[in-house]
């Protein structure tokens, strides 16, 4: 084989892994909700995260401008209760929602693949243990769970984190459970079994990448979760505490002043429920992009 | 002839199928006999054919051996050391030695592995002492079964089945083992290509000097590339015997039956097809004595009452019926004269 063909098989496999996102891709445009809401997720998390940089108003710093005053070019979205910028405070209460969101998912993920995964792949009592462990915890009121951790454990944001991951994994789990059920009956995992190759081999290389979309579709809805959650904890004054602002607890500051500033509570209120609508769009409109079932359409 | 390389003795796999209410079960449990007591040997270099019906048991049979499905009873002596008494590190140690081809080329590749990966992961899996040079290891693989080493960084899904079922042969033979198990490795392909698979891996014994176990249900597939033949039935083997003595002198009624269906191109050598009355019965619930009874034209009494013991009735031709067919005698006139 010389050189060029070489280059050339190359070429050629790039097009085609550029070609398997593409379609993807492609898919997901075809569902302009699910299209515009991750547009406007990438929009809102370059603001959250870069927008901090830019406007260099401390979220915590007392203003000029005084308590409650009304919006100004200093103050885009004026003052709060006790004179804070609240333009600085929805970038970085947006920030720390948005990673408490994007954390509970992660962790989630983890236990929740490693659970699932396991029952599914060595069945028996691992089986057993491990689903009926998961469905135990799916009876407890989630809410209940939360606000009684949260009480034991303190309120810093790692806990915070720890706890909602702790609280929406197993719809993960069992997503991945069914899923690894069905990838085990493949030839090629025997294959790989016939190869001698070791369980924890055929579930890292063989069986987890075959579920990846799947796991991707729960992640995104987990984060819409964990989002809401975070800001019902906050608002209950259970989540992370004043003065770090989070959307939800700057929700629950806002409630005194429903009637004569309304707008501190239309801000953090309207930014939790359109970011979970388009986690939730961006979701659905993943999970039929992945369904080859939906090639024709 | 060489020594067996690969011996079984009574060899039993049973699943065990619940029915309905599991409080009730103990009276509900049915167990199929998947393989129900075989016994077979395996020579150095030799070609054993396993041929049979659909749900008679030769892929189960094949598994087992290797312990990809764990026997229920029996021995399986590979070079003389019993594996069924192997733990799980011993076995995958033994997985160098003892390889699969499958028969489907579409679910025996993992469809996220590049050619190279599929094969590269054989090197990863069993570290050998010395570094390889693994890149030009897999290359050398491509190329012995065929393939263009261009096809390194293709996917399964861009190769033809017949292609893809090279790259299972070049995983199975990579580190090269002494014993194969051929799980039909043919019968998902197009005809055309069935010829090339098949002359491939007759190249590949003779080259590599592989012992293999060839799974298959066309008699004439088996004809080309056996050395010896055995027939399975219900889970126990009828007949084995060298190539040339199955289907020249059938001595089991089964088999005579099973090679009168073989088409021939020829229509002046076009054998009487013998027709046999009724379907297989389920291995649920087999039949007493002999498996073979309900269907077989000159079933007695005895056949009913005894389970046929292995017989020789050649050099080397075993059969386990009670009535075997004489040398000179076809099924078709033993028939007629009834």
């Amino acid at each position: 084989m010389n050189a060029s063909t070489n280059i050339n098989v190359k070429k050629k496999d790039i097009l085609k892994k550029r070609s398997r996102k593409n379609i993807l891709l492609q898919r997901l445009s075809r569902n302009k909700i699910a299209y515009v809401s991750l547009c406007f997720l990438i929009l809102v998390h370059i603001i959250v995260f870069i927008g901090p940089l830019v406007w260099k108003v401390s979220p915590t710093g007392l203003q000029d401008a005084g308590a409650l005053a009304n919006w100004s070019l200093q103050h885009p979205m004026g003052t709060d209760d006790l004179g804070r910028d609240v333009f600085s405070r929805m970038l970085y209460g947006g920030r720390i929602t948005l990673i408490v969101g994007l954390a509970a998912m992660l962790f989630a993920l983890l236990i929740g693949t490693i659970i699932g995964a396991c029952a599914g792949f060595f069945r028996g009592y691992v089986e057993t243990v491990l689903m009926r462990f998961t469905e135990a915890m799916m009876a407890i009121p989630n809410f209940f769970f939360v606000l009684v951790a949260l009480t034991v454990l303190g309120t810093s944001p790692v806990m915070v984190v720890i706890v909602i991951a702790l609280s929406g994994w197993m719809e993960i789990a069992r997503v991945v459970y069914g899923e690894t059920l069905k990838w085990k009956e493949y030839e090629f995992v025997e294959a790989a079994n016939a190869s001698g190759a070791t369980s924890i081999r055929i579930l890292t290389k063989y069986i987890i990448p075959q579920i990846i979309p799947s796991i991707i579709v729960s992640g995104t809805l987990t984060i819409a979760a964990a989002i809401l959650t975070e800001s019902a904890i906050s608002y209950l004054g259970m989540g992370i505490q004043p003065p770090t602002p989070t959307w939800g607890n700057m929700l629950q500051d806002s409630q005194q002043y429903i009637w004569t500033a309304p707008i501190l509570g239309v801000l953090p209120g309207a930014a939790i429920t359109i970011v979970v609508l388009a986690y939730n769009f961006l979701g659905d409109g993943l999970r039929d992009a992945l369904d080859p079932r939906f090639v024709k359409k | 002839m060489n020594p067996p390389l690969l011996k079984i003795e009574n060899l039993k796999k049973y699943f065990v199928i619940k029915n309905g209410n599991s409080f009730v079960a103990a009276n509900n449990k049915k167990v199929v006999k998947a393989i129900d007591d075989v016994s077979l040997e395996i020579f150095q270099g030799e070609t054993l054919g396993l041929v049979g019906e659909s749900g008679c048991g030769k892929s189960t049979l094949g598994k087992n051996i290797l312990r990809l499905q764990e026997p229920t009873e029996g021995q399986v002596f590979f070079k003389d050391k019993d594996i069924l008494k192997y733990n799980n590190r011993e076995l995958r140690r033994l997985r160098k030695e003892m390889q699969i081809i499958y028969q489907d080329p579409f679910g025996s590749l993992n469809p996220r592995f590049t050619i190279g990966e599929i094969i590269g992961e054989m090197y990863e899996i069993h570290k050998t002492d010395r570094e390889i040079d693994k890149l030009s290891e897999i290359k050398k693989m491509l190329e012995l079964v065929g393939l263009d080493s261009e096809k390194y960084n293709s996917y399964p899904h861009e190769l033809s089945g017949g292609q893809r079922q090279r790259v299972g042969i070049a995983r199975a033979l990579a580190l090269n083992p002494d014993f194969v198990v051929a799980d039909e490795p043919v019968s998902a392909l197009d005809v055309s290509v069935q010829s090339q698979i098949i002359n491939l891996l007759m190249d590949l014994k003779k080259d590599l000097g592989l012992t293999m176990l060839f799974i298959a249900h066309g008699l004439n597939v088996v004809r080309h590339i056996s050395d010896r033949v055995g027939v399975m039935y219900l889970g126990r083997i009828v007949e084995i015997s060298e190539t040339d003595n199955i289907f020249d002198t059938p001595a089991h009624p089964y088999t005579a039956a099973l090679l009168s269906t073989v088409p021939d191109v020829d229509v002046s050598l076009r054998k009487e097809r013998i027709v046999f009355k009724g379907e297989v019965p389920s291995p649920a619930n087999p039949p007493s004595g002999c498996h073979f009874r309900t269907r077989c034209p000159l079933a007695t009494e005895k056949c009913q009452l005894e389970v046929p013991k292995m017989q020789e009735v050649r050099n080397g031709h075993y059969v386990s019926c009670h009535f075997p067919l004489g040398a000179d005698q076809l099924l078709k006139d033993v028939v007629s004269n009834l």
